[in-house]
């Protein structure tokens, strides 16, 4: 009766400590965990594969430095696998310091060999269109002209004088929409002015906490996949046999989850027991 | 240079707000104010470099397009907010932006957050997992459903309601740790791998 008086009790600085050691000893001890893609990151993940060498994809950029240790290894590896499969990219973001962790995140691509190799061309291969302020409007600006949205790209380059951007008018030049959105303006937006209005193919990644709003467009086909949070980024890192942080973070995920569950099942247990014992 | 100064000023802010753990101080205190201070002050100058120079200034006083004093007069009433006794005006900016944003939003966000989803909810039972859904979305309605008493078939059917809300909001809580653990190990790999190199 004790302990558990004593657990419903508990300082709860000690919950800290624990959950701060189940982080950080696994960053120090790594060891892989298999892992189980969820039919949503599998969706995802085959919806790219599927597109042709040579397709043009937009990945938008709705998150910010708060919410990068999530989206950013998703960004990272939808940019690997569209640049192995060919296919041309297009980026921009709704959020004004997307499109810059973009860059940071193309930035971490080209550090690798096979993409280094690859000899990739900004303007032929991959843009930044940058940011633009306006959300949902916006994207429905694009469904009538891009050229118009975007006159330039982030650099203020004119858009007609990158030769990805020709024969880009609006989302009918577009093969799919890749969104990685931490909240709003976000992939809500994308479903219903680039999806549901314009037909444009979509999937999207997303921190964990908006995921349970954004299942609902997977049962629709609304989107053709979604990675949801850290563990979504380490499915797709899986899925295309990449190393990337979502791998990394992983086991630091899962013992904190574990110990968060122990915290929870001894919480519960200890209340009732304690409960009953004051009614005897 | 700048690098590491950065490193060093990011770690000790990030130490200070999480001193907050162990209790209220004034180096918690300090970051907090620090933080609400540049934050303002970037998004300030941000949005006027971003938004406000390429969207309004730039066109209208360089290009010429005269249009654009509409939403310049819509802006400047908005300001007025600030003068308690002429608060009044920025209404009709509100006005304006609340009736452009419910005439634009209002028939694309019912299909696509209500058509579609009632759509796809009822017209596929070939699956257990559709049954689930249907009888869960009906049971939740009816749980909403305040004008007769619960009691009963109703009853019975608004407490089913309540077991797939509390699934759903398990579910939620569980999305929710995952994600602030995931920022916290973020955290962690900044200070032990960037600022102090002892993760490689």
């Amino acid at each position: 009766m004790g302990f558990f008086r004593g657990m419903l009790n508990l300082d709860r600085r000690i919950i800290f400590i624990l959950i701060a050691g189940a982080v950080v000893v696994p960053l120090f001890i790594p060891f892989h965990l298999k892992m189980h893609p969820t039919p949503a990151s599998q969706g995802l993940y085959n919806a790219v594969e599927k597109l042709p060498e040579g397709s043009t994809v937009i990945i938008s950029g709705e998150y910010d430095p708060g919410t990068a240790p999530e989206i950013q290894p998703m960004m990272i590896g939808a940019l690997k696998h569209c640049f192995r499969k060919g296919i041309k990219v297009i980026l921009m973001g709704l959020w004004p310091q997307g499109p810059a962790l973009e860059g940071q995140a193309l930035q971490e691509v080209f550090k690798e060999k096979e993409f280094k190799e690859m000899n990739l061309q900004y303007g032929k291969d991959y843009v930044n269109l940058g940011y633009k302020a306006g959300g949902a409007v916006v994207i429905q600006s694009m469904g009538t002209s891009i050229p118009a949205t975007f006159p330039t790209d982030m650099a203020g380059t004119p858009i007609e004088k990158l030769p990805l951007m020709k024969g880009i008018r609006n989302f009918n030049d577009i093969t799919f929409v890749l969104d990685f959105s931490a909240g709003d303006p976000g992939t809500p937006a994308w479903v219903m002015f680039a999806h549901d209005r314009f037909h444009v193919p979509m999937a999207a990644g997303c921190t964990a906490v908006s995921a349970p709003m954004l299942y609902p467009y997977l049962q629709t086909k609304q989107l053709s996949g979604l990675l949801g949070g850290l563990k979504g980024a380490a499915d797709y890192e899986w899925l295309t046999k990449s190393s990337g942080t979502g791998i990394r973070y992983m086991p630091s995920q899962s013992i904190a989850h574990l110990v968060i569950v122990i915290f929870i099942i001894i919480g519960n247990i200890a209340f009732f027991v304690v409960r009953k014992g004051e009614k005897r | 240079m700048a690098d590491t100064i950065g490193i060093w000023v990011a770690a000790l802010l990030t130490l200070f707000i999480f001193s907050f753990l162990y209790k209220d101080n004034p180096l918690y205190k300090m970051a907090e104010h620090l933080f609400i201070g540049v934050s303002a002050g970037y998004w300030v100058s941000y949005l006027y470099q971003n938004v406000f120079k390429p969207n309004l200034y730039n066109p209208l006083f360089h290009q010429g397009k005269l249009l654009l004093i509409i939403p310049l007069i819509l802006g400047l009433m908005m300001v007025m907010r600030l003068f308690p006794k002429i608060g009044w005006i920025s209404r009709w900016s509100i006005a304006f932006i609340v009736g452009i944003t419910s005439g634009y939003y209002l028939i694309t966000y019912l299909q696509t957050n209500a058509v579609d989803q009632v759509r796809a909810s009822l017209l596929n039972f070939s699956q257990i997992n559709n049954i689930i859904l249907v009888v869960g979305v009906l049971s939740g309605l009816i749980y909403f459903f305040f004008s007769a008493e619960h009691r009963g078939v109703l009853g019975g059917t608004a407490k089913l309601g309540i077991w797939f809300l509390m699934v759903a909001f398990g579910a939620s809580f569980g999305y929710t740790v995952m994600a602030r653990i995931s920022l916290l190990i973020g955290r962690m790999q900044f200070l032990l791998g960037d600022w102090l190199g002892l993760l490689h």
